[in-house]
């Protein structure tokens, strides 16, 4: 602790000073990056706290029925509740039924267990009958699964505010009744399907595009400039045209009338009136997802063998490698890092593709962000899409990281 | 024996585009165990002769042989030709030692050879230790160290320098010049070295080849490179040089008479032009004139200092003679200088053989 204090020449402490120095250009260096913070956390990090927390969200029913969660506290689920629970579920429903609100509830708990649809209508139906006391007797009156102990207690499974069962049903996986992790009906499991062909088309498009992409990137280093650049517009141009209109134009070319299809049958490898079938497939989807994303390999593995000096592949041929052993031992790590920057983008935009497998894609080839999409719009399953969502975000992390522990982040160069 | 032809360009033409020829019927042969060094301005075919001699440019026209064989049809790899480039060409992913053991093991030479072959390479350099360096971690100095151990670790015959020194400061330069050049005379390997560097040139080399247009204007050694220069080009590129256009009016064996276009006449050494009536640019080195010569001298003229510059070992006086107003003079800056003012009139001589009757400009 015997370190001086260093002051400057008007008595006041070095550091202080600096600071003081420092303070305005600090301000100004805050100010100037406040807008673009500002719209970062309003367009990006707000959407996606809502989505995470869209996903986990379960209060909705328990808002609906407070009265009845509220007694079914002290009820240890074994045997048919008190009349205390059904008196509370008289009142919460006399008064969904007044607002007219308690088609809400039918979806939600129809989801826990099915026949809750038809056994929810019913009572509400003939609830403005019921006298007042002992209102079991009337609830199971009106029908008989309310004296069963397993659609009460499938009623209490949803009291907590939060739940997790969407990721589980991402997974296909479900609650049992005795809350018990199982897997659903084997018919039914749909979405590890989903998942695996996703991580699969993902992954091929990034092969296919690397394969692509790794010969013109080195044409474009390395030609002439008034070459390279028709060349590079050629990359480009398919940015400037809209996505929709290059996917339209891949369906124009892959039908089962279109002409790739005349020219196999041309060739002679398939006969007329037994076309293959290019698209409503996967193979539909791998070929325009690859066109699409080529692009985005291109151009971090253009801009890393830009910055290789040509003189690097003539010295190790001057010092007596073939061409291959050059290329291989000299050429080729030196573009790992575009290498890296190029995949991780294309597997990163492949595995969240939503237009292209959606139009092209058809039933065999549409990919998880189509299913996030239909539980967005069709079903209306908000909180399953975000589960799915978030499922994505997290397995593009992963990556994220799995590349960082064996590349390193900072061997990407995207420029 | 020592070949003479170890490198011969016979009748070799270049051109890149099919309009002009870069390299123009280009004849050249180098001994071996020499240290050439192809000199000229940037654009002059000098690079496009050693790439085409490396094997990255295939000559448009005519042979080049190595070692008396024809070399055009044989690639790169297979040349065994070692190869300095301008910004060194280090691999940047490999160690210092891995750098140099590459030549070695696409030649599939055993570890420990090739182990006791970096060694001894780096130690030419003297970079023992600095093996396990990246490149990105050494100097400019050392990279270019390790750039020229490299091209020499496999043993080449010929080894191939692509202006190795131009990024390098003016002192590490100097150094790495005598450094290169004892290398050269340790091991006797032959060196083909390009620079646009004069000094570099005449610094290092056995034998010079001024390259221009495409052409080489003269290959010699340096001393006659700089004290007889063949025409008005290689006076001009080499060293500094005064001169005067006129036209020779008598000419008489070793000794001419020309006259210049200011009317005065002055006796010259008759090179390029030599017959009378022939245009001519006579050319003189500036330490070659003397102020107030004490012997007799065949030339002698006044002229006016027109400026002073003092550049510590020596002056150099800016004079206007006989119509030159660019005509350089040096005066070593000794104890018992004599009085240079600028404005004063001065009596100067030189000898007639020092004053080369070159072809016209």
């Amino acid at each position: 602790m015997s370190q001086k204090q260093i002051l400057s020449s008007d008595g006041i402490p070095l550091e202080e000073s600096l600071k003081k120095a420092e303070r305005k250009n600090k301000l100004k260096a805050v100010l100037l990056v406040a807008p673009l913070f500002l719209f970062i956390l309003i367009i990006y990090v707000f959407p996606i706290g809502d989505m995470l927390f869209r996903s986990v969200d379960d209060r909705m029913i328990t808002k609906m029925l407070p009265k009845t969660f509220n007694a079914m506290e002290k009820w240890d689920g074994k045997d048919l509740p008190d009349e205390e629970v059904y008196k509370g579920l008289y009142d919460d429903l006399t008064f969904l039924k007044k607002n007219k609100t308690y088609g809400k509830i039918i979806a939600r708990l129809n989801y826990e267990k099915s026949g809750f649809s038809s056994l929810i209508k019913k009572t509400v139906r003939k609830i403005n009958k019921f006298e007042e006391g002992n209102y079991k007797e009337q609830f199971i009156k009106v029908h008989k699964r309310w004296g069963k102990n397993e659609y009460l207690v499938a009623l209490k499974n949803t009291a907590p505010n939060w739940s997790y069962a969407k990721y589980l049903k991402g997974m296909d996986r479900k609650f049992d009744q005795d809350r018990n992790i199982i897997q659903v009906e084997e018919d039914r499991r749909i979405h590890k399907i989903l998942w695996l062909r996703t991580l699969n088309v993902a992954f091929w498009v990034t092969i296919f595009c690397f394969v692509l992409a790794y010969p013109i990137s080195h044409l474009l280093a390395t030609l002439p400039m008034k070459y390279s650049n028709l060349l590079m517009i050629c990359v480009l141009l398919p940015f400037w045209t809209s996505l929709l209109v290059r996917t339209s134009s891949w369906m124009v070319l892959l039908q089962q009338q279109g002409p790739i299809n005349d020219l196999i049958v041309w060739i002679g490898l398939a006969a007329d009136d037994n076309r293959p079938e290019l698209m409503y497939n996967v193979i539909g989807t791998f070929v325009a997802m690859t066109q699409i994303l080529l692009p985005f390999m291109v151009l971090p593995l253009y801009s890393v063998m830009k910055t290789i000096s040509p003189s690097l592949m003539r010295a190790g041929k001057s010092l007596g490698g073939t061409p291959l052993v050059s290329f291989v031992k000299i050429y080729f790590p030196l573009t790992i890092p575009g290498i890296g920057a190029g995949c991780l983008l294309v597997f990163i935009l492949a595995i969240g593709y939503y237009i292209t497998p959606a139009l092209v894609g058809g039933a065999s080839g549409s990919l998880i962000s189509n299913t996030i999409a239909y539980h967005m719009k069709s079903s209306l399953d908000w909180a399953f899409a975000s589960a799915l969502g978030t499922m994505l975000l997290v397995g593009v992390l992963a990556i994220y990281w799995v590349y960082n522990k064996l590349v390193g982040i900072d061997n990407i160069k995207l420029g | 024996m020592a070949n003479d032809h170890f490198v011969k360009f016979e009748n070799v033409d270049k051109s890149y585009d099919g309009k002009q020829l870069v390299v123009k019927g280009l004849d050249l042969d180098i001994a071996e165990g020499e240290f050439v060094t192809m000199l000229g301005p940037s654009g002059s075919g000098k690079t496009t002769c050693l790439m085409m001699l490396a094997g990255f440019e295939t000559p448009t026209n005519g042979q080049i042989y190595l070692d008396n064989k024809v070399i055009s049809d044989i690639p790169p790899h297979k040349r065994g030709i070692g190869m300095v480039f301008q910004n060194y060409a280090l691999f940047p992913h490999m160690t210092v030692y891995e750098n140099l053991a590459f030549p070695l093991r696409v030649r599939k030479i055993p570890k420990d050879e090739a182990d006791k072959k970096v060694d001894k390479a780096l130690s030419m350099v003297s970079l023992q230790g600095f093996e396990s360096r990246m490149p990105m971690q050494l100097s400019g100095g050392q990279q270019q160290r390790v750039a020229v151990a490299r091209s020499l670790v496999f043993d080449p015959q010929l080894v191939l320098m692509d202006e190795p020194l131009g990024a390098l400061d003016k002192n590490l330069r100097e150094s790495m010049q005598y450094e290169i050049k004892h290398i050269h005379e340790s091991i006797g390997v032959t060196v083909v070295y390009v620079t646009h560097d004069q000094t570099e040139a005449l610094t290092m080399s056995n034998r010079i080849a001024v390259f221009n247009d495409g052409k080489v204007q003269q290959l010699s050694s340096p001393d006659e490179l700089y004290e007889r220069p063949v025409n008005s080009f290689v006076a001009e590129f080499i060293g500094e040089n005064n001169t005067f256009a006129g036209e020779i009016i008598d000419s008489s064996g070793d000794q001419c008479k020309v006259k210049l276009n200011s009317g005065t006449e002055i006796l010259a050494n008759p090179i390029v032009a030599k017959a009378k009536g022939e245009k001519t640019t006579v050319s003189l080195r500036p330490e070659r004139a003397i102020i107030d010569p004490e012997k007799e001298m065949d030339n002698n003229h006044k002229g006016k200092i027109e400026e002073v510059i003092y550049h510590g070992d020596h002056t150099r006086l800016r004079l206007d003679i006989l119509g030159n107003k660019e005509f350089i003079l040096k005066v070593p800056n000794s104890s018992n200088r004599i009085d240079i003012k600028a404005g004063r009139e001065i009596n100067i001589g030189w000898n007639s053989v020092d004053c080369r009757a070159l072809d016209p400009k």
